[in-house]
Protein backbone atom coordinates (compact mmCIF):
# COMPACT_ATOMS: atom_id res chain seq x y z
CA UNK A 1 0.00 0.00 0.00
CA UNK A 2 1.44 3.35 -0.89
CA UNK A 3 0.71 6.89 0.41
CA UNK A 4 1.78 10.00 -0.94
CA UNK A 5 2.72 12.66 1.25
CA UNK A 6 4.24 16.36 1.29
CA UNK A 7 7.11 17.00 3.71
CA UNK A 8 6.58 19.74 5.95
CA UNK A 9 9.70 20.39 7.24
CA UNK A 10 11.26 23.25 4.72
CA UNK A 11 9.82 25.47 1.63
CA UNK A 12 10.83 22.84 -1.00
CA UNK A 13 7.83 20.41 0.65
CA UNK A 14 8.97 17.35 -1.01
CA UNK A 15 6.10 15.12 -2.45
CA UNK A 16 7.00 11.75 -1.00
CA UNK A 17 5.88 7.87 -1.49
CA UNK A 18 5.75 6.14 1.39
CA UNK A 19 5.26 1.86 1.17
CA UNK A 20 3.08 0.63 3.99
CA UNK A 21 2.76 -3.65 4.80
CA UNK A 22 -1.30 -4.28 4.50
CA UNK A 23 -1.70 -4.03 8.10
CA UNK A 24 -0.39 0.14 8.38
CA UNK A 25 3.82 -0.41 9.02
CA UNK A 26 6.03 1.70 7.70
CA UNK A 27 8.28 -0.21 4.72
CA UNK A 28 10.22 2.58 3.00
CA UNK A 29 10.05 6.01 1.41
CA UNK A 30 11.05 7.55 -2.00
CA UNK A 31 10.93 11.05 -3.14
CA UNK A 32 12.45 12.74 0.04
CA UNK A 33 16.11 14.64 -0.53
CA UNK A 34 17.14 14.75 3.33
CA UNK A 35 16.98 12.76 6.45
CA UNK A 36 14.11 15.08 8.20
CA UNK A 37 12.01 13.89 5.25
CA UNK A 38 12.16 10.61 6.45
CA UNK A 39 11.57 10.94 9.99
CA UNK A 40 8.71 13.12 9.36
CA UNK A 41 7.14 10.48 6.73
CA UNK A 42 7.26 7.65 9.33
CA UNK A 43 5.88 9.74 12.15
CA UNK A 44 3.08 10.93 9.39
CA UNK A 45 2.11 7.83 7.75
CA UNK A 46 2.40 5.86 11.05
CA UNK A 47 0.58 7.61 14.17
CA UNK A 48 0.55 11.21 12.87
CA UNK A 49 0.69 13.50 15.70
CA UNK A 50 -0.90 17.95 15.94
CA UNK A 51 -0.11 20.18 18.85
CA UNK A 52 -3.70 21.69 19.13
CA UNK A 53 -4.42 25.24 20.16
CA UNK A 54 -8.12 26.93 20.91
CA UNK A 55 -10.26 29.18 22.55
CA UNK A 56 -12.75 28.43 25.03
CA UNK A 57 -15.42 30.76 26.93
CA UNK A 58 -14.72 31.43 30.31
CA UNK A 59 -17.60 31.97 32.52
CA UNK A 60 -18.07 35.78 33.73
CA UNK A 61 -15.62 36.81 31.14
CA UNK A 62 -16.08 38.47 27.78
CA UNK A 63 -12.65 37.88 26.52
CA UNK A 64 -11.99 33.52 26.23
CA UNK A 65 -8.66 31.86 27.21
CA UNK A 66 -6.07 30.24 24.90
CA UNK A 67 -5.50 27.10 25.43
CA UNK A 68 -2.97 24.60 23.71
CA UNK A 69 -2.14 20.94 24.45
CA UNK A 70 1.54 20.17 25.84
CA UNK A 71 2.71 18.02 23.40
CA UNK A 72 1.45 17.07 20.14
CA UNK A 73 -1.86 14.83 20.43
CA UNK A 74 -2.93 11.79 18.04
CA UNK A 75 -4.27 13.48 15.08
CA UNK A 76 -7.54 11.04 15.18
CA UNK A 77 -7.96 12.75 18.74
CA UNK A 78 -8.51 16.24 17.31
CA UNK A 79 -12.05 16.39 16.80
CA UNK A 80 -12.53 14.64 20.53
CA UNK A 81 -10.14 17.41 22.66
CA UNK A 82 -12.39 19.59 21.02
CA UNK A 83 -15.67 18.41 22.34
CA UNK A 84 -13.84 18.09 25.85
CA UNK A 85 -12.85 21.86 25.24
CA UNK A 86 -16.25 22.58 24.39
CA UNK A 87 -18.13 21.55 27.83
CA UNK A 88 -15.64 23.02 29.94
CA UNK A 89 -16.56 25.34 33.05
CA UNK A 90 -13.79 27.55 33.73
CA UNK A 91 -13.53 30.65 36.01
CA UNK A 92 -11.15 33.62 36.56
CA UNK A 93 -8.36 34.37 37.15
CA UNK A 94 -6.31 31.95 35.21
CA UNK A 95 -2.50 31.91 34.95
CA UNK A 96 -0.65 31.48 31.93
CA UNK A 97 1.05 27.95 32.35
CA UNK A 98 -1.85 26.80 34.13
CA UNK A 99 -3.04 23.14 33.53
CA UNK A 100 -6.30 23.25 32.36
CA UNK A 101 -7.44 19.51 32.37
CA UNK A 102 -4.19 16.91 33.13
CA UNK A 103 -4.02 14.03 30.48
CA UNK A 104 -6.10 14.96 28.09
CA UNK A 105 -8.21 11.65 27.09
CA UNK A 106 -5.80 9.27 28.71
CA UNK A 107 -3.19 10.84 26.46
CA UNK A 108 0.48 12.29 27.84
CA UNK A 109 -0.42 15.74 26.71
CA UNK A 110 -2.11 18.48 29.17
CA UNK A 111 -4.37 21.21 28.33
CA UNK A 112 -2.68 24.17 29.48
CA UNK A 113 -3.51 28.25 29.19
CA UNK A 114 -1.09 30.00 26.75
CA UNK A 115 -2.64 33.34 28.44
CA UNK A 116 -3.35 35.33 32.00
CA UNK A 117 -7.00 36.18 32.67
CA UNK A 118 -7.00 38.00 35.59
CA UNK B 1 -1.52 69.14 27.26
CA UNK B 2 1.32 68.05 28.60
CA UNK B 3 4.93 68.30 27.09
CA UNK B 4 7.28 65.65 28.02
CA UNK B 5 10.99 65.34 26.74
CA UNK B 6 12.93 61.61 26.75
CA UNK B 7 15.71 60.21 24.81
CA UNK B 8 13.73 57.09 23.02
CA UNK B 9 10.00 57.04 22.06
CA UNK B 10 8.76 53.62 20.22
CA UNK B 11 5.38 53.74 18.32
CA UNK B 12 3.90 50.39 18.75
CA UNK B 13 4.49 47.04 21.39
CA UNK B 14 4.31 44.83 19.61
CA UNK B 15 7.35 41.69 18.96
CA UNK B 16 9.05 44.78 17.30
CA UNK B 17 8.42 47.79 19.54
CA UNK B 18 8.97 46.03 22.45
CA UNK B 19 12.56 44.29 21.64
CA UNK B 20 13.61 47.69 20.55
CA UNK B 21 13.16 48.70 23.32
CA UNK B 22 14.51 45.98 25.73
CA UNK B 23 18.20 46.74 23.33
CA UNK B 24 17.71 50.54 23.90
CA UNK B 25 17.55 49.83 27.93
CA UNK B 26 20.30 46.87 28.19
CA UNK B 27 22.57 49.40 25.89
CA UNK B 28 21.61 52.40 29.15
CA UNK B 29 19.10 54.47 27.67
CA UNK B 30 16.95 55.05 30.86
CA UNK B 31 14.79 58.17 29.37
CA UNK B 32 12.44 55.78 27.45
CA UNK B 33 8.77 54.97 26.81
CA UNK B 34 6.73 52.98 24.52
CA UNK B 35 3.03 53.76 23.35
CA UNK B 36 0.92 51.40 21.66
CA UNK B 37 -3.26 52.20 20.87
CA UNK B 38 -4.42 49.17 21.95
CA UNK B 39 -5.10 47.86 25.68
CA UNK B 40 -2.67 45.50 26.35
CA UNK B 41 1.18 44.94 24.54
CA UNK B 42 2.02 41.91 22.40
CA UNK B 43 0.22 43.73 18.91
CA UNK B 44 -0.54 41.03 16.58
CA UNK B 45 0.52 37.96 18.13
CA UNK B 46 -2.09 38.52 21.16
CA UNK B 47 -4.53 37.05 18.42
CA UNK B 48 -2.21 34.52 17.30
CA UNK B 49 -3.33 31.47 19.74
CA UNK B 50 -1.34 28.85 17.29
CA UNK B 51 1.66 27.86 17.99
CA UNK B 52 5.11 27.82 15.78
CA UNK B 53 6.86 30.93 17.12
CA UNK B 54 10.32 31.16 18.44
CA UNK B 55 11.71 27.86 16.84
CA UNK B 56 14.95 29.92 16.15
CA UNK B 57 15.01 32.47 19.08
CA UNK B 58 14.12 30.18 21.68
CA UNK B 59 14.96 26.48 19.92
CA UNK B 60 10.85 25.64 21.14
CA UNK B 61 7.44 26.20 19.34
CA UNK B 62 5.38 29.00 21.32
CA UNK B 63 2.16 30.22 20.44
CA UNK B 64 1.53 34.07 19.69
CA UNK B 65 0.68 35.33 23.35
CA UNK B 66 3.49 33.35 24.91
CA UNK B 67 6.29 34.60 22.83
CA UNK B 68 4.65 38.15 23.21
CA UNK B 69 4.65 37.63 26.84
CA UNK B 70 8.74 36.50 27.29
CA UNK B 71 9.46 40.19 26.01
CA UNK B 72 6.66 41.67 28.07
CA UNK B 73 8.40 39.70 30.87
CA UNK B 74 11.60 41.07 29.77
CA UNK B 75 10.67 44.81 29.82
CA UNK B 76 8.75 45.11 32.92
CA UNK B 77 12.24 43.35 34.58
CA UNK B 78 14.22 46.13 32.87
CA UNK B 79 11.26 48.89 34.19
CA UNK B 80 10.32 50.17 30.60
CA UNK B 81 7.57 52.48 30.78
CA UNK B 82 4.49 51.15 28.25
CA UNK B 83 1.67 53.09 28.03
CA UNK B 84 -1.49 51.69 26.50
CA UNK B 85 -4.80 52.89 24.46
CA UNK B 86 -2.44 55.62 23.51
CA UNK B 87 -3.05 56.76 19.89
CA UNK B 88 0.24 58.30 17.99
CA UNK B 89 -1.71 61.58 15.87
CA UNK B 90 1.96 62.64 14.42
CA UNK B 91 5.37 62.47 14.00
CA UNK B 92 7.71 65.85 13.07
CA UNK B 93 10.88 65.18 11.51
CA UNK B 94 12.20 67.27 14.65
CA UNK B 95 10.83 64.08 16.51
CA UNK B 96 7.84 65.82 18.29
CA UNK B 97 5.23 63.09 18.86
CA UNK B 98 1.80 64.07 19.21
CA UNK B 99 -1.01 61.54 20.92
CA UNK B 100 -4.18 60.90 22.95
CA UNK B 101 -5.41 58.72 25.50
CA UNK B 102 -8.24 58.61 28.00
CA UNK B 103 -5.30 58.65 31.15
CA UNK B 104 -3.01 61.56 29.70
CA UNK B 105 -5.28 62.95 27.61
CA UNK B 106 -3.37 65.37 24.27
CA UNK B 107 0.38 65.18 24.26
CA UNK B 108 3.39 66.45 23.10
CA UNK B 109 6.33 64.82 23.37
CA UNK B 110 9.87 65.80 22.61
CA UNK B 111 11.94 62.63 21.86
CA UNK B 112 15.73 62.79 20.87
CA UNK B 113 14.94 59.04 19.03
CA UNK B 114 12.21 57.73 17.77
CA UNK B 115 11.44 54.26 16.62
CA UNK B 116 8.47 53.14 14.03
CA UNK B 117 7.29 50.11 14.98
CA UNK B 118 3.46 50.00 13.78
CA UNK B 119 3.31 46.93 11.94
CA UNK B 120 0.72 46.32 9.17
CA UNK B 121 -2.48 45.83 7.90
CA UNK B 122 -4.48 43.54 5.57
CA UNK B 123 -5.62 44.46 2.12
CA UNK B 124 -8.84 45.23 2.24
CA UNK B 125 -12.39 44.39 -0.11
CA UNK B 126 -11.50 47.47 -1.88
CA UNK B 127 -8.36 46.92 -2.46
CA UNK B 128 -8.96 43.55 -4.91
CA UNK B 129 -11.22 45.20 -6.90
CA UNK B 130 -13.92 42.14 -6.48
CA UNK B 131 -17.84 42.33 -8.28
CA UNK B 132 -20.75 42.19 -5.98
CA UNK B 133 -22.85 43.49 -3.29
CA UNK B 134 -22.04 45.41 -0.39
CA UNK B 135 -23.22 42.81 2.60
CA UNK B 136 -22.43 42.06 5.69
CA UNK B 137 -20.32 38.69 6.54
CA UNK B 138 -17.13 39.82 4.48
CA UNK B 139 -14.03 40.59 6.71
CA UNK B 140 -9.91 40.46 6.42
CA UNK B 141 -8.67 37.49 7.97
CA UNK B 142 -6.92 38.58 10.69
CA UNK B 143 -10.08 40.92 11.65
CA UNK B 144 -11.68 37.33 12.13
CA UNK B 145 -8.90 35.94 13.67
CA UNK B 146 -9.33 39.26 16.54
CA UNK B 147 -13.43 38.19 16.74
CA UNK B 148 -12.59 34.22 17.89
CA UNK B 149 -9.78 34.60 19.49
CA UNK B 150 -9.66 37.90 21.80
CA UNK B 151 -13.49 38.75 21.35
CA UNK B 152 -14.78 35.38 22.06
CA UNK B 153 -17.41 35.67 19.25
CA UNK B 154 -17.72 33.50 15.84
CA UNK B 155 -18.14 35.98 12.17
CA UNK B 156 -20.59 33.05 10.57
CA UNK B 157 -20.99 29.59 10.19
CA UNK B 158 -19.99 28.38 6.39
CA UNK B 159 -17.00 30.21 5.13
CA UNK B 160 -15.17 30.57 2.06
CA UNK B 161 -11.68 32.01 2.20
CA UNK B 162 -10.09 34.08 -0.59
CA UNK B 163 -6.31 33.99 -0.59
CA UNK B 164 -4.10 31.19 0.80
CA UNK B 165 -1.50 33.10 2.78
CA UNK B 166 -0.82 31.96 6.12
CA UNK B 167 -2.94 34.09 7.94
CA UNK B 168 -6.03 32.36 5.54
CA UNK B 169 -5.12 28.66 6.20
CA UNK B 170 -4.51 29.18 10.15
CA UNK B 171 -8.08 30.59 10.14
CA UNK B 172 -9.60 27.93 8.08
CA UNK B 173 -8.55 25.48 10.75
CA UNK B 174 -9.14 27.92 13.35
CA UNK B 175 -12.59 28.29 11.83
CA UNK B 176 -13.45 24.52 11.90
CA UNK B 177 -11.80 23.46 15.13
CA UNK B 178 -14.39 25.96 16.47
CA UNK B 179 -17.19 24.56 14.73
CA UNK B 180 -17.71 26.22 11.50
CA UNK B 181 -17.61 24.69 7.97
CA UNK B 182 -14.96 25.53 5.57
CA UNK B 183 -16.05 25.45 2.36
CA UNK B 184 -12.88 26.10 0.35
CA UNK B 185 -9.98 28.30 0.09
CA UNK B 186 -9.76 29.89 -3.13
CA UNK B 187 -6.22 31.24 -4.67
CA UNK B 188 -5.13 33.27 -7.78
CA UNK B 189 -2.20 31.92 -7.78
CA UNK B 190 -1.11 28.52 -9.27
CA UNK B 191 0.85 28.04 -5.98
CA UNK B 192 -0.30 29.05 -2.44
CA UNK B 193 2.29 31.20 -0.76
CA UNK B 194 1.73 29.74 2.70
CA UNK B 195 4.15 27.46 4.30
CA UNK B 196 3.62 23.77 3.77
CA UNK B 197 3.26 23.02 6.95
CA UNK B 198 0.26 25.41 7.21
CA UNK B 199 -1.26 23.19 3.81
CA UNK B 200 -1.18 20.37 5.27
CA UNK B 201 -2.13 20.78 8.95
CA UNK B 202 -4.85 23.42 8.20
CA UNK B 203 -6.67 22.54 5.07
CA UNK B 204 -5.45 18.86 4.60
CA UNK B 205 -6.00 17.75 7.88
CA UNK B 206 -9.84 19.09 7.68
CA UNK B 207 -10.28 18.15 3.66
CA UNK B 208 -10.57 21.81 2.66
CA UNK B 209 -10.15 22.23 -0.83
CA UNK B 210 -7.34 24.21 -2.26
CA UNK B 211 -8.42 25.76 -5.49
CA UNK B 212 -5.37 27.23 -6.92
CA UNK B 213 -5.72 29.52 -10.00
CA UNK B 214 -9.29 30.30 -9.01
CA UNK B 215 -10.81 33.57 -7.64
CA UNK B 216 -14.27 34.83 -6.48
CA UNK B 217 -15.97 36.64 -9.40
CA UNK B 218 -19.38 37.24 -7.74
CA UNK B 219 -20.94 38.22 -4.22
CA UNK B 220 -24.47 37.55 -3.16
CA UNK B 221 -26.49 38.91 -0.75
CA UNK B 222 -28.82 41.62 0.08
CA UNK B 223 -28.31 42.19 4.11
CA UNK B 224 -25.72 39.30 5.06
CA UNK B 225 -23.67 37.17 2.76
CA UNK B 226 -25.51 34.88 0.87
CA UNK B 227 -22.73 33.16 -1.01
CA UNK B 228 -19.80 33.96 -3.63
CA UNK B 229 -19.33 32.77 -7.26
CA UNK B 230 -15.48 31.52 -7.81
CA UNK B 231 -14.37 31.25 -11.27
CA UNK B 232 -10.75 29.03 -12.57
CA UNK B 233 -7.70 31.86 -14.40
CA UNK B 234 -6.14 31.89 -16.69
CA UNK B 235 -2.22 32.26 -16.93
CA UNK B 236 -3.12 36.19 -16.81
CA UNK B 237 -5.12 35.40 -13.60
CA UNK B 238 -8.35 36.51 -15.78
CA UNK B 239 -11.73 34.67 -15.02
CA UNK B 240 -12.54 31.76 -17.45
CA UNK B 241 -16.55 31.80 -18.52
CA UNK B 242 -17.64 28.82 -18.17
CA UNK B 243 -15.91 27.31 -15.29
CA UNK B 244 -18.09 29.39 -12.69
CA UNK B 245 -18.80 27.09 -9.35
CA UNK B 246 -21.03 28.94 -6.86
CA UNK B 247 -20.82 28.58 -2.87
CA UNK B 248 -23.40 28.96 -0.03
CA UNK B 249 -21.95 30.98 2.76
CA UNK B 250 -22.41 33.12 5.27
CA UNK B 251 -18.73 34.45 5.50
CA UNK B 252 -16.34 35.15 2.93
CA UNK B 253 -12.53 35.97 4.38
CA UNK B 254 -9.57 37.71 3.09
CA UNK B 255 -6.13 36.61 3.60
CA UNK B 256 -4.39 38.86 0.14
CA UNK B 257 -1.50 40.31 1.83
CA UNK B 258 -0.53 42.83 4.15
CA UNK B 259 0.51 46.17 4.00
CA UNK B 260 2.94 48.20 5.88
CA UNK B 261 1.18 50.92 8.51
CA UNK B 262 3.17 54.42 7.30
CA UNK B 263 1.16 57.56 8.20
CA UNK B 264 2.81 58.05 10.67
CA UNK B 265 6.03 57.77 8.76
CA UNK B 266 4.84 59.70 5.50
CA UNK B 267 3.40 62.41 7.80
CA UNK B 268 7.12 62.92 9.44
CA UNK B 269 8.71 63.50 5.98
CA UNK B 270 9.85 59.42 5.79
CA UNK B 271 10.63 58.38 2.15
CA UNK B 272 9.24 55.21 1.62
CA UNK B 273 10.41 52.08 -0.95
CA UNK B 274 8.04 51.35 -4.12
CA UNK B 275 9.15 47.47 -3.34
CA UNK B 276 8.57 47.48 0.30
CA UNK B 277 5.60 49.96 1.20
CA UNK B 278 8.27 50.23 4.55
CA UNK B 279 10.72 53.18 4.88
CA UNK B 280 14.12 53.31 2.84
CA UNK B 281 16.95 52.54 5.43
CA UNK B 282 20.57 52.22 6.38
CA UNK B 283 21.72 49.01 8.09
CA UNK B 284 21.50 50.96 11.31
CA UNK B 285 17.77 50.83 10.58
CA UNK B 286 17.96 54.60 10.66
CA UNK B 287 15.26 56.52 7.92
CA UNK B 288 16.10 59.33 5.72
CA UNK B 289 15.12 61.43 8.67
CA UNK B 290 17.79 61.27 11.32
CA UNK B 291 17.33 59.93 14.45
CA UNK B 292 13.75 58.44 12.99
CA UNK B 293 14.28 54.64 12.61
CA UNK B 294 11.99 51.64 12.12
CA UNK B 295 11.99 48.05 11.88
CA UNK B 296 9.66 44.88 12.14
CA UNK B 297 6.70 44.79 9.78
CA UNK B 298 6.12 48.61 9.27
CA UNK B 299 9.81 48.19 7.28
CA UNK B 300 8.75 45.40 5.41
CA UNK B 301 6.25 41.95 6.10
CA UNK B 302 7.70 39.40 7.54
CA UNK B 303 7.13 35.48 7.51
CA UNK B 304 8.63 34.94 11.18
CA UNK B 305 8.43 36.67 14.54
CA UNK B 306 11.90 35.46 15.07
CA UNK B 307 13.27 37.70 12.55
CA UNK B 308 11.03 40.76 13.47
CA UNK B 309 12.73 40.58 16.94
CA UNK B 310 16.48 40.29 15.43
CA UNK B 311 15.81 42.91 13.70
CA UNK B 312 14.42 45.44 15.94
CA UNK B 313 16.42 44.72 18.63
CA UNK B 314 19.64 45.77 16.43
CA UNK B 315 17.48 49.10 15.89
CA UNK B 316 17.11 49.69 19.33
CA UNK B 317 20.72 49.34 19.56
CA UNK B 318 21.43 52.35 16.66
CA UNK B 319 18.70 54.18 18.32
CA UNK B 320 20.49 54.47 21.32
CA UNK B 321 24.10 55.66 20.16
CA UNK B 322 22.27 57.96 17.68
CA UNK B 323 21.22 59.06 20.94
CA UNK B 324 24.77 59.04 22.89
CA UNK B 325 26.82 60.49 19.69
CA UNK B 326 25.29 60.79 17.11
CA UNK B 327 27.31 59.90 13.67
CA UNK B 328 27.80 62.16 10.85
CA UNK B 329 29.53 59.73 8.66
CA UNK B 330 27.09 60.16 5.47
CA UNK B 331 29.18 57.97 3.07
CA UNK B 332 26.92 55.13 1.60
CA UNK B 333 26.50 52.11 -0.76
CA UNK B 334 23.24 51.99 -2.13
CA UNK B 335 21.61 48.32 -2.51
CA UNK B 336 19.81 47.66 -5.39
CA UNK B 337 17.55 44.56 -6.13
CA UNK B 338 19.12 42.34 -9.17
CA UNK B 339 17.66 39.92 -11.17
CA UNK B 340 15.04 37.53 -9.20
CA UNK B 341 15.23 39.86 -6.32
CA UNK B 342 12.38 42.13 -4.72
CA UNK B 343 12.62 44.50 -1.72
CA UNK B 344 15.99 44.18 -0.35
CA UNK B 345 16.65 45.54 3.23
CA UNK B 346 18.74 47.55 4.14
CA UNK B 347 18.44 50.05 0.84
CA UNK B 348 21.68 51.75 2.17
CA UNK B 349 24.91 50.69 3.89
CA UNK B 350 27.60 52.71 5.40
CA UNK B 351 30.72 52.37 3.26
CA UNK B 352 32.87 52.08 7.04
CA UNK B 353 30.37 49.53 8.41
CA UNK B 354 31.99 47.64 11.27
CA UNK B 355 29.64 44.77 12.29
CA UNK B 356 28.48 42.11 9.86
CA UNK B 357 24.85 43.46 7.99
CA UNK B 358 21.84 41.20 7.49
CA UNK B 359 20.24 41.75 3.64
CA UNK B 360 17.37 40.86 3.81
CA UNK B 361 14.59 40.18 0.30
CA UNK B 362 11.69 38.51 -1.59
CA UNK B 363 12.99 35.84 -4.54
CA UNK B 364 10.65 36.96 -7.21
CA UNK B 365 9.82 33.79 -8.30
CA UNK B 366 11.01 30.01 -7.41
CA UNK B 367 14.69 29.47 -7.93
CA UNK B 368 15.68 25.54 -6.98
CA UNK B 369 19.50 25.30 -6.25
CA UNK B 370 20.17 28.80 -7.22
CA UNK B 371 22.61 31.32 -5.71
CA UNK B 372 21.95 34.43 -4.30
CA UNK B 373 24.85 36.78 -5.16
CA UNK B 374 25.92 40.61 -3.97
CA UNK B 375 27.81 42.41 -5.99
CA UNK B 376 29.67 45.60 -6.28
CA UNK B 377 30.39 46.53 -9.91
CA UNK B 378 32.12 43.49 -11.34
CA UNK B 379 33.86 42.09 -8.15
CA UNK B 380 31.43 39.52 -6.41
CA UNK B 381 31.28 40.32 -2.67
CA UNK B 382 29.29 37.79 -1.68
CA UNK B 383 27.38 34.56 -2.39
CA UNK B 384 25.06 32.07 -0.66
CA UNK B 385 23.59 28.75 -2.14
CA UNK B 386 20.25 27.37 -1.61
CA UNK B 387 18.59 24.74 -2.00
CA UNK B 388 15.31 26.85 -2.92
CA UNK B 389 14.02 29.82 -2.72
CA UNK B 390 10.49 31.11 -3.05
CA UNK B 391 8.61 34.40 -2.85
CA UNK B 392 6.41 32.23 0.31
CA UNK B 393 10.08 32.97 2.45
CA UNK B 394 12.49 35.92 3.03
CA UNK B 395 16.06 35.38 2.11
CA UNK B 396 18.99 36.64 4.00
CA UNK B 397 22.13 36.97 2.96
CA UNK B 398 25.09 38.47 5.78
CA UNK B 399 27.92 40.69 4.60
CA UNK B 400 30.90 40.39 6.76
CA UNK B 401 32.78 44.06 7.45
CA UNK B 402 35.49 43.05 5.33
CA UNK B 403 33.61 42.04 2.27
CA UNK B 404 33.05 45.84 1.86
CA UNK B 405 36.94 47.00 2.49
CA UNK B 406 38.72 48.19 -0.55
CA UNK B 407 35.58 48.56 -2.74
CA UNK B 408 35.53 51.63 -5.31
CA UNK B 409 31.97 51.00 -6.78
CA UNK B 410 28.85 52.79 -5.55
CA UNK B 411 26.04 50.50 -5.76
CA UNK B 412 25.79 46.63 -4.20
CA UNK B 413 23.31 44.96 -6.16
CA UNK B 414 21.62 41.26 -4.68
CA UNK B 415 20.61 39.03 -7.07
CA UNK B 416 20.14 35.07 -8.04
CA UNK B 417 21.99 33.12 -9.94
CA UNK B 418 21.34 29.88 -11.68
CA UNK B 419 24.14 26.94 -11.18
Amino acid sequence: MDQIITCINCPVGCRMSVSLSDNGEFLSVTGNTCPRGAVYARQECTLPKRTITAVIPVEGCRMPLSVKTSAPIPKELIRDVMYVLGSLHIHTPVQAGQIIIPHVLETDADIVATRNLP
Amino acid sequence: MTDRNIDILVIGAGPAGLAAAIAAREAGIQSLLVVDREKEPGGILRQCIHNGFGLHRFKEELTGPEYAQRDIDRAAELGIQIECSTMVLSVSPERCVTCVSPVNGFQRIQAKAVILAMGCRERPRGALCTPGTRCAGIYSAGTAQRFVNLEGVMPGKKVVILGSGDIGLIMARRMTLQGAEVLACVEIMPYSSGLNRNIVQCLQDYNIPLLLSHTVTDIQGLHRLEGVTVSEVDQNRKPVAGTEKHFGCDTLLLSCGLIPENELSLGAGVILSAATSGAVVDETFETNIPGIFACGNVLHVHDLVDHVSAESYKAGISAASFVRNRHDDLSYFAVADGTGVRGTVPQKIHRNVDCPVNLMFRPTGVYRNCSAVVECGNTEVCRKKSVIYTPGEMALITLKPEDLRNLTGSTLTVRIERN
